[in-house]
């Protein structure tokens, strides 16, 4: 729970979040060396004092994730977004079953959203069935650029896509968090194009799909589809962590977000471990749109906005209950906002 | 010509070449790791990307963009370009040796070359470029009125300082590549349509296509980022 300077509270759930194995005894191959090494470059956008050595970025613990989210980083509930890899990494790069083991450890504070891969045709249908019972699965985190054999990519609109996204709704998944990497195939196309969700977000009403890092690299082109479609969040991971080294820039973000799709469609992620949720919640909680900015964005970043971005628009997808929420964690009340007359 | 000078003409050669996300120059994004030209005038370019993960469609653009414009200049005997540490390195390097089209390079991982791609890219850098003069021009004094009446040629004609002559080279350049049939006495400023631009408008119109500049803009960001540090990481290496 983060405390504002004035003592207002603000419920913090992290929307993106994993728990990872990238060390070099589960790295299948040169791939998994390579993918890690790309995010430990990411990783350095952090505060100095923030950076881990390699070897712990590489594979940190349970107790290492717990400390940094719930003790030192405000949050109050995270929601893993695991990436399994495959061909890149023996037993995953993020996988189910220890991030399940650790959600019966702290089930008031942890959900687990489960993945998926078209290209495992009907085997992956059946195995989505198993692991939406067996882990209470409400959402979905996919890789569009997930590398399968000699596929380098697959795109949402896709008929067996369509298919699980389908079984989805069958087996009562309703967020689909669909993160967009380079090099989807066909390969002389634009490999970031987000037009695939605009597809399946029409095609699929009682979906939502929360876009990660808000559609960066295709800002733009987002912004256009999610105006257009009522079931298309922004998630800030990747995003929020420009707020360090680049904070006018991400108030821009931010004031073409609120501009194009308004205050509720908004989702808090830090991406970690990539980056420690601790500065990223300071630095957004203390940010503030200048007069030009907020005029743009026909609001400005209230106490009532932040609140939404940190916690309560995610809490309204998975059914979180913030105020019965604070109970169960021993957390003190939240104000309700005040109705001004 | 001496070596210096050729060196000098095969960086200015670079400089025209753009990374499509980015829209700067490989040169300016510190790309082009080694430029070398022998005594017998062959060119050898390397460069190396901020990951080994960037997409390799324009991977290949930008390698066979700056072959060709290199091999323009009619000193050059030949040019080789090598992309260094991309896990396509090996295709991307061939394809552009051989001077294959994109899709002989990525035989049965594409449906087509690269035209739509390139088509898109060149629109993005079109409207950016284009904010960034409007933007420039506003500033100025000049009113949207004018600007959405003014023929490419009265453009060229306009007295700018510095930066205002930098930002209108860049557009017409995009404009130019944009519209090849065009004559300077077309519109100097019209939507990535071909339609004129409604000066009512023009505050919505310059909202929307500030969102390519953003965009460009954060690119350009995380890729300069994870360019040194991947530089630093090698040069670690090599310690």
């Amino acid at each position: 729970m983060f405390t504002t300077k004035n003592g207002d509270k603000v419920f913090v759930i992290d929307g993106h979040m994993a728990l990872w194995d990238a060390s070099p005894a589960n790295q299948r191959n040169r791939h998994g060396e390579e993918f890690i090494n790309c995010f430990y470059n990411y990783h350095k956008i952090s505060p100095k004092e923030y950076y881990w050595p390699r070897e712990k970025f590489e594979k940190y613990s349970e107790a290492d994730l717990m400390k940094d989210l719930f003790e030192e980083g405000y949050v109050d509930m995270a929601i893993f977004q695991p990436a399994y890899l495959g061909d890149f990494y023996k037993e995953g790069f993020g996988n189910l079953r220890r991030n399940w083991a650790l959600i019966q450890e702290h089930p008031d504070r942890l959900i687990g959203n489960g993945w998926w891969d078209p290209r495992n045709g009907e085997a992956g249908l059946e195995q989505l069935e198993r692991e939406a019972e067996m882990f209470k699965l409400k959402g979905v985190k996919l890789y569009t650029a997930e590398w399968h054999g000699d596929s380098k990519g697959y795109k949402l609109s896709d008929p067996w896509a369509q298919r699980y996204l389908q079984k989805c709704v069958d087996v009562g998944i309703k967020n689909i968090h669909v993160h967009k990497g380079p090099t989807i195939l066909p390969l002389n196309r634009d490999a970031f194009d987000v037009a695939d969700v605009d597809d399946a977000a029409t095609s699929f009403p009682d979906l939502n799909f929360i876009v990660e890092h808000c559609g960066l690299p295709r800002l733009d082109d987002f912004c256009w589809i999610a105006v257009q479609e009522p079931n298309v969040y922004a998630g800030l991971a990747v995003a929020s962590a420009l707020i360090h080294t680049r904070r006018k820039y991400f108030a821009e973000i931010i004031t073409e977000l609120l501009y194009w799709l308004g205050a509720d469609r908004i989702l808090f992620g830090s991406d970690y471990a990539i980056w420690h949720p601790k500065w990223i919640i300071e630095q957004f909680m203390d940010l503030e749109l200048s007069n030009e900015l907020a005029a743009e964005a026909n609001t400005t970043l209230s106490l009532e906005v932040k609140k939404k971005i940190m916690g309560e628009n995610c809490a309204r997808l998975y059914d979180i209950d913030i105020a019965q929420q604070c109970v169960r964690l021993g957390l003190p009340a939240i104000a309700e906002p005040v109705a001004v007359a | 010509m001496n070596q210096p000078d050729q060196l000098e003409q095969v960086r200015a050669a670079l400089d025209t070449v753009t990374d499509p996300e980015i829209d700067e120059s490989v040169a300016a994004l510190e790309f082009v790791s080694r430029v070398e030209v022998s005594d017998e005038n062959d060119v050898s370019i390397e460069f190396r990307l901020p990951t080994f993960w960037c997409a390799p469609n324009f991977a290949f653009m930008m390698a066979s963009d700056m072959r060709d414009a290199v091999r323009e200049m009619d000193w050059v005997r030949s040019v080789s370009v090598k992309l260094l540490d991309h896990f396509s390195a090996d295709l991307i390097n061939r394809g552009v040796a051989l001077k294959q089209d994109f899709r002989d390079a990525f035989p049965g991982e594409t449906d087509d070359d690269l035209a739509s791609v390139r088509l898109k890219f060149l629109g993005k850098a079109f409207e950016r470029r284009q904010e960034l003069l409007i933007r420039h021009l506003l500033g100025m004094g000049y009113k949207g009125e004018w600007m959405s009446q003014i023929s490419l040629r009265e453009l060229m004609g306009l007295s700018l300082d510095s930066e205002g002559t930098r930002l209108r080279t860049l557009y017409i350049f995009a404009w130019r590549r944009l519209h090849p049939e065009w004559s300077e006495a077309n519109l100097a400023f019209v939507a990535l349509s071909g339609d004129r631009l409604d000066p009512g408008q023009l505050p919505s119109y310059l909202r929307r296509i500030g969102g390519v500049r953003r965009n460009a803009e954060y690119n350009g960001f995380i890729c300069r980022n994870l360019l040194a540090e991947r530089k630093a990481e090698m040069a670690g290496v090599r310690e």
